[in-house]
């Protein structure tokens, strides 16, 4: 396998290229996606490669954009759908969540819904309230959906990739912030399923649980934290629905400390539930009460200074987890 | 860039070649539906049969008279209100009955009910009790027969109420842009729940919002099938041949409640609008016609309420004696593994 250095959306651009020329079945619709390749360019060069027929450029309406997605899966086609930015997904969510969520169980198994929703998250691009969220809570939560955050180059083409090939809808949710981070990616296709974590750093003092950008904050914060000998594992659930918490678990076993961290506002976030769960199944191996470390209950602000201090990074993470192993 | 027009019924003699063979498929179809429903609504009301029941008696001659111009391959999406859609595609009454009671052996093995009836080898995509919320599944479905080429249908139902929905003016308006095999068949029964269509649009007639989206815009006696019928196969013919998708007006009352037969008792309908709907009954009509012409005598179109009421009983047997669902498999079917 041939590895080269790519960047985080030009990883993604190479999945998306190699999925559809796998597969017939796979198109791409969403609001300027063809003639412009999408606002972040992560559709570059597809309209060329597939045409018209194939990468479709749709008027401005998100629901009608999901909807016929639903429906041509159910039918059997891959649908790529894309929401550009994640908070646009309130538009459209009754078709995510009531119609592509539930139709194969409220129909007794008769319809799967091989639809695959690409949209971008994240704050940090004084972007402001509407155009910054973490939203993976709210999707996370509806059964029958599956929810991805790809974290690096690596995961942004396998991620896409595993999201087309996988017959449920998956929303695969990009960080805006991350778009020209590089890192080595195989030139072969290739698929990671939905619900592998990546353990990033292994590591015996504590464990810290990252999402979406907030994985390379955590990634510096372990440097960070090696040079004062605190030894941190850091795991990147790559999805959040499903969520692999049997390596969580383990890791769990092993530190005795955790700190989760996520872009989200805390309250109702994965991290609460990533919490619960480890207390239910782990709680005499922990030596300090689960730590959270994500945004405060309140909008995306404008400002580069409130933006700043909303998203948690990497000194706060580091900040955090000396404060878990100094505890005990 | 097109102008749409607005017209009004099918073409002048639309009823005069019907056959014997095309009256009897009409008038079966509509009997199907209204027999079924109105042993469900006595079920539910019983207390024997659980959920909730959205009855569609009154509107048959839509439902048949649309799918009558469908083959299996062609797909539909409908409402709460579907069972009528369900049957007129070709739904059986045995799992029918069995979804409404909640049986393993129901359409959605229990998970769905009433307001979710699929059957996909007839092409019925499913009802879906988010009003509007089929509409966008219609227009991914024709353009998945687009996309393939093969030359398929979708037809979307939905009622007046849903033509002031988002969904409907984003779904119809990219159909309209992509030319997709579409048709949109409102279903207006002058109410929206319970709000009636003057206290919920400005608008007469809901084909005038074709025009809005650059489609033609039909409208129909939503009580006479072979006028639905009629502008049916004109739309589906358009749509097979790449000329885009046409929204339809039919013209419709139901005779229950919005939900149940007796329902909620709100007086929100003068008796006397309910008995002139009544008295211009889809079914008496095309009796009427199928007798004065001499294509079908009364006796044998009695012999279809006969053989239906039949088919009606056995479907409830069926239903009543099939096993519940198991509470160790309310996990199956969450995702496809």
């Amino acid at each position: 396998m041939t590895t080269r250095e790519l960047t985080y959306v030009k990883a993604f651009n190479e999945g998306m290229h190699q999925a559809m020329a796998a597969d017939p079945d796979v198109f791409l619709i969403g609001e300027d996606v063809a003639g412009y390749g999408g606002v972040f360019h992560m559709f570059d060069g597809l309209l060329t490669e597939f045409g018209e027929a194939r990468v479709k450029d749709t008027p401005i309406a998100e629901q009608a954009i999901i909807g016929l997605g639903v429906g041509a899966a159910a039918r059997g086609l891959r649908p790529v759908c894309d929401l550009m930015f994640m908070d646009f997904i309130g538009v459209a969510m009754d078709q995510i969540f009531n119609q592509a969520a539930k139709m194969k169980y409220m129909f007794g198994g008769a319809v799967s819904v091989p639809l695959t929703i690409t949209t971008a998250g994240g704050a940090g691009m004084s972007a402001a309230a509407q155009h910054s969220q973490s939203l993976e809570a709210w999707l996370a939560h509806i059964p029958g959906l599956k929810v991805a955050m790809p974290a690096s180059p690596y995961d942004a083409k396998g991620l896409i990739v595993g999201a087309i090939r996988d017959d449920n809808p998956t929303i695969v949710v990009l960080n805006k912030r991350m778009l020209g981070l590089k890192g080595p990616v195989p030139e072969e296709l290739y698929s990671i399923p939905m619900g592998v974590a990546n353990v990033v750093h292994t590591g015996s003092d504590v464990t810290i649980i990252a999402m979406g950008r907030m994985v390379v904050e955590a990634d510096k914060a372990v440097a960070a934290l090696g040079e004062q000998g605190i030894s941190a594992e850091l795991i990147d659930p790559r999805t959040v629905q499903p969520l692999d918490i049997d390596t969580i678990i383990t890791s769990v076993k092993k530190t005795n400390r955790v700190l989760i961290v996520h872009e989200a506002v805390e309250f109702g976030g994965i991290g609460a539930e990533i919490s619960s769960q480890i207390q239910e199944r782990a709680f005499d191996y922990l030596d300090a009460p689960v730590a959270r470390l994500a945004a405060p209950f309140a909008p995306v602000p404008y400002a580069p200074v409130l933006e700043n201090a909303y998203v948690p990074d990497a000194p706060r993470i580091a900040a955090a987890v000396r404060r878990l192993v100094e505890r005990s | 860039m097109s102008h749409a027009t607005i017209t009004s019924g099918p073409r002048q003699g639309y009823a005069d070649h019907a056959s014997r063979d095309l009256i009897l498929d009409l008038h079966r179809r509509m009997v199907r539906i209204r027999l079924f429903e109105e042993s469900a609504g006595k079920l539910v009301e019983s207390g024997d049969m659980p959920g909730f029941l959205h009855l569609y008696v009154g509107q048959e001659a839509v439902a048949a008279g649309v799918m009558s111009v469908l083959s299996d391959a062609d797909q539909i999406t409908s409402t709460h209100r579907g069972h009528g859609h369900a049957i007129a595609k070709g739904a059986e009454f045995r799992p029918m009955f069995a979804e409404l009671y909640g049986k393993t052996t129901g359409y959605c093995k229990g998970r769905g009910g009433s307001m979710h009836i699929v059957d996909m080898n007839r092409g019925m995509l499913g009802a879906n009790a988010i009003v509007g919320g089929g509409i966008p599944i219609a227009v991914g479905a024709a353009f998945a027969s687009q996309y393939r080429g093969d030359g398929g249908v979708a037809a979307s139902f939905f009622g007046d109420g849903a033509t002031n929905i988002g969904a409907f003016h984003e779904a119809v308006n990219m159909a309209a842009v992509w030319d997709l095999p579409v048709l949109f068949v409102c279903e207006n029964n002058g109410y929206a729940e319970f709000t009636s269509q003057e206290r919920h649009m400005k608008l007469i007639d809901i084909a005038e919002r074709a025009a809005s989206y650059g489609m033609p815009g039909v409208i129909v006696d939503g009580m006479d099938a072979l006028a639905v019928r009629a502008v049916a196969l004109e739309a589906v013919e358009r749509a097979r041949r790449g000329g885009g998708p046409t929204l339809i007006e039919a013209k419709t009352y139901r005779y229950f409640d919005h939900q149940g037969i007796k329902g909620m008792r709100i007086p929100y309908r003068d008796p006397a609008e309910v008995e002139a709907w009544k008295s211009r009954d889809c079914i008496r009509l095309i009796e009427a016609i199928g007798v004065e012409r001499g294509l079908v005598s009364a006796d044998e179109f009695g012999e279809v309420w006969a053989q239906t009421q039949a088919d009606v009983t056995d479907g409830i047997d069926f239903a009543r004696t099939s096993p519940d669902p198991d509470p160790a498999d309310i996990l199956d079917d969450v995702y496809t593994v």
